[in-house]
């Protein structure tokens, strides 16, 4: 992937393009992304139900892949949907997933831990 | 015979006599009925219905007939939200505003409650697509704090404000 391509990723999108947290159908939460740094920081922050929601309608990955056009990161959090986790768990693993991402995009060091 | 009310507008009061509030409540019921069957039944000329329907128009007092359509009849399964919408209190008038402007909104209203509120009744031709419409349309306005959507799952009652009968006390 070119320095360029990677820029787009890392890019801050217009408010109507954000991620919007829902906790089930029509209940927005009040948080938002609009940047691939924010999503990072707003996994840690949402309610876990919210996390769920999203990531069992494919939510997470349409808008990495169609907005961020991140197609590496949405396949790896697409993978994360067939290990069925919930709560913190999920919490956890989808922030690992994403902050890997970040840094490599950003060419900060990553962790080994899992 | 009861006197006039007086229903004011923003603008200028308009008086209606009881005559009038009876063609009212008769044009609530069944506004198809011709001017000739409603004066037979309201012991009127049919000259004085349509001339009082026509003034109630062109006043404003009357402001459209619609059809009242059984959505599941025709094959179109609807679905109906009620949605409040928590916002910045400055932003409130114009969110509901934006609001109202959007298709999917049937009714939109403002709110005091423990805080300023936005409730709208909202329609959708399934859940994605109304969590799509939330989503992509109501979520991004700026302003707009929370939103709390309730799936309306079986209606007991849909109607509009009644003219009261002669008979009941009221102030209009």
């Amino acid at each position: 992937m070119t320095l360029d391509a990677d820029s787009k990723i890392l890019k801050t999108v217009p408010r109507e393009k954000a991620f919007y947290f829902f906790t089930s159908i029509g209940n927005y939460t009040g948080t938002s992304a609009s940047s691939l740094k924010e999503f990072m920081g707003r996994i840690n922050e949402v309610n876990p139900k919210s996390l769920e929601f999203h990531l069992a309608r494919g939510d997470f990955e349409k808008w990495v892949a169609e907005v961020l056009q991140d197609a590496e990161l949405a396949a790896e959090i697409k993978r994360l949907q067939k290990l069925n986790l919930t709560g913190n768990g999920l919490r956890d693993q989808l922030s690992f997933v994403v902050s890997r991402r970040f840094k490599r995009l950003t060419n900060q060091p990553t962790s080994s831990r899992y | 015979m009861v006197g006039t009310r007086d229903l004011k507008t923003k603008n200028k009061t308009i008086s209606l006599d009881a005559t009038d509030m009876e063609i009212l409540r008769a044009l609530q019921k069944n506004c198809t009925e011709t001017y000739a069957a409603m004066g037979k039944r309201l012991g009127i000329a049919h000259s004085t219905v349509r001339d009082r329907i026509k003034k109630m128009e062109q006043q404003g007092v009357i402001r459209n007939y619609t059809a009242t359509v059984d959505a599941e009849k025709i094959g179109l399964r609807n679905i109906t939200a009620v949605m409040t919408v928590y916002t910045d209190p400055k932003e409130a008038e114009r969110v509901a505003e934006e609001l109202a402007a959007l298709p999917e909104v049937l009714e939109a209203y403002t709110s005091l409650s423990e805080e300023l509120l936005i409730i709208a009744k909202v329609s959708a031709l399934s859940q994605e697509k109304l969590h799509e419409f939330i989503a992509n349309s109501v979520a991004p306005l700026p302003g707009v704090s929370r939103i709390r959507t309730s799936i309306i799952t079986k209606k007991f009652k849909e109607t509009q404000f009644s003219i009261p009968d002669a008979s009941q006390k009221v102030h209009l």
